[in-house]
């Protein structure tokens, strides 16, 4: 097949971006695998550093699943609903409410985090434990949760659906769980892996909230690569995207599936 | 099913008006008897789905109004308190269970046990001639397959009323008639108090024991679809039923006189017009005539024609014949009224 000049330029362009966002990704894992990031692949390869990050921050990786879990526990308590109540009232306060819902991802973490510090910073028992760092989380990732189910529900004609299981004799509590969640279920999941994905990799508000306990793994990764080996942190990397990258595989399945 | 579960339904002063202050309906009285099929008709607008949502539990009347199941009064009872079967415009199936689980959701929700409950659901399905469906999905089915599953599925409750709002409004032309013939059979057959909301006169002639036209959130008239069509009760029931021809002139010596001729009268007087249907008119030879005009225009249909006449005044005349005869623009044609045909308001 002849192609005109313009598809290999395209390629050669497709391929240098590709290249720009990948090599840094190869660099960092290859050197997390190195004996000697110095001296390159031929100092031999091992999973020393690998164990070291294991034996070093296995529980900011522990606290981190906790904290991801909790916060989608908690955007699912809070975030389903609230969609629910934005969807079934259109009025002019709940459209302001979806915009101010917004707020948190539009303001810079460190601002969110100081916020915090300032209004619970107090409260040494609260301000020290990861319920801190929980509460950071769930306000910068319900507005994920909240978009992503109310854009299911406002694609079905949600009225008419609890109109027709009402009076079919469903109460409230049967319709909704019934007819409401099952057929916003794409929204749920797909707003649920976005939680778990940006929580696992939040920083600038966990990096302002955490304390010396308190660590998550992207706060360990700073911690490492400002005062371990190159190797440790790069081998901390690996650790972090065996963990976000099936999510986000998941992530991208799920999208496509939404048509 | 059987007939004696059926409710009378009965509305006393139901006035709605919304929250943002539009008076939707007037205070309106309405008795329904139990097995009757009532068809509200009416332009949008004209408060016909709000009062079928007062039935149903949908909408609350404005203090003072009442609605009553048989001797029940039912005003504060929500939709799902009522048991009522209800079918809507967009079918309103849920998209989550396939056809045997919507059929089957009021009675699942009811906490029938799981055989009885699959014994009438099968019992639906054949009923309504759906039973190949039963296992897709509602995203498979075409509009008259929907319709028929949200048939099913409102009647597998065994409703004291069916509600239908618009039901076929969104089904094409041949399958309205289609469906239309087989609701119709339906209610028969159950004995069911219907409500039937809609829009389409042809459908509420077929459809309803009575009509009751409404306009402008008011009743303009309750009557069976021959009281509906022949003895209007205004004007705007005799614009909205069919056509309505109109004649102006004046009652002199026994015939009423315009411009095109004199037709024998002997109702009241005196009487600005008078209106007669087109199929009233017969087009005749010149000394039989009581009327005589000009073709302004011919539309052949196929089984008719329908002819627009001029010579009346301001507006033309409808005329149908179906006869073979081909008319064309200016030419002359003589008419004359069936005997008890001419009515005034």
């Amino acid at each position: 097949m002849r192609r005109a000049g313009g598809f290999y330029a395209q390629l050669a362009f497709c391929a240098l971006v590709c290249a720009f966002l990948i090599v840094p990704v190869i660099l960092s894992v290859s050197a997390g695998l190195t004996v000697n990031f110095l001296q390159g692949v031929k100092s031999g390869l091992t999973l020393r550093w690998i164990g070291a990050v294991w034996s070093l921050y296995s529980d900011t990786i522990s606290l981190s699943l906790l904290v991801a879990l909790a916060c989608l526990g908690a955007t699912l308590l809070l975030g389903v609903p609230a969609a629910y109540v934005l969807a079934k009232r259109q009025t002019r306060w709940t459209r302001l409410a979806e915009e101010l819902l917004v707020l948190p991802v539009a303001v810079p973490g460190l601002a969110t985090a100081l916020a915090l510090i300032l209004l619970y910073g107090g409260f040494r028992g609260f301000r020290t434990s990861w319920v801190f760092i929980l509460v950071g989380h769930v306000l910068f990732t319900l507005p994920f949760m909240v978009r992503s189910v109310l854009a299911v529900l406002s694609s079905i004609d949600l009225k008419t659906l609890e109109e027709g299981a009402a009076s079919l004799g469903a109460s409230f509590a049967q319709r909704f769980f019934g007819v409401v969640l099952p057929n916003c279920r794409s929204g749920i999941l797909a707003g649920a892996l976005m939680v778990v994905t940006l929580s696992i990799g939040e920083f600038n508000i966990t990096w302002m909230l955490h304390t010396p306990l308190t660590k998550t793994l992207p706060v360990g990764l700073a911690d490492s690569y400002a005062s371990m080996r190159l190797e440790i942190g790069s081998a901390y990397t690996i650790v972090f995207f065996l963990m976000i990258v099936p999510l986000l595989l998941l992530l991208q399945r799920f999208a496509g599936e939404r048509r | 099913m059987n007939a004696s579960e059926a409710a009378s339904i009965r509305l006393e002063r139901c006035a709605k008006t919304f929250a943002d202050g539009t008076r939707a309906l007037e205070p309106l009285e309405l008795a329904i008897a139990a097995g009757e099929t009532v068809v509200l008709l009416g332009p949008s607008g004209c408060g016909k789905t709000t009062t079928l949502r007062l039935i149903a539990g949908l909408e609350s009347p404005d203090p003072g109004g009442r609605v009553l199941f048989g001797e029940a009064d039912v005003t504060a009872l929500p939709i799902e308190r009522r048991n009522v079967g209800m079918v809507f415009q967009s079918y309103a199936l849920f998209p989550n269970l396939d056809v045997r689980g919507n059929v089957g959701y009021g009675l699942k929700v009811r906490g029938l046990p799981a055989a009885e409950r699959a014994a009438r659901v099968e019992e639906m399905l054949a009923m309504m001639q759906i039973a190949p469906l039963a296992a897709r999905r509602i995203d498979q089915l075409s509009g008259g397959q929907r319709q028929r599953v949200a048939l099913a599925r409102a009647l597998a409750v065994r409703p004291r009323a069916l509600l239908l709002d618009e039901p076929l409004t969104a089904l094409d032309a041949k399958l309205r008639d289609q469906l239309r013939l087989e609701i119709n059979a339906l209610l028969r057959r159950l004995g069911i108090t219907a409500v039937y909301v809609t829009h389409d006169q042809a459908e509420a002639m077929a459809l309803g024991d009575r009509i009751v036209v409404m306009s402008q959130g008011r009743v303009a008239q309750i009557g069976t679809p021959r009281e509906i069509y022949r003895a209007p009760a205004d004007r705007f029931v005799a614009d909205f039923i069919g056509v309505m021809n109109r004649l102006a002139g004046e009652v002199r010596d026994g015939a009423f006189v315009c411009a095109a001729g004199r037709l024998p009268w002997n109702g009241k007087a005196p009487v600005r017009e008078v209106l007669f249907r087109p199929e009233d008119a017969a087009i005749v030879a010149a000394a039989e005539a009581q009327l005589t005009g000009s073709v302004a225009a011919a539309i052949f249909l196929g089984d008719r024609t329908r002819l627009s006449v001029d010579g009346f005044g301001a507006e033309p005349i409808i005329v149908e014949t179906s006869g073979r005869h081909v008319f064309a623009p200016g030419d002359t044609v003589h008419l004359r009224i069936a005997e008890g045909a001419l009515l005034s308001l």
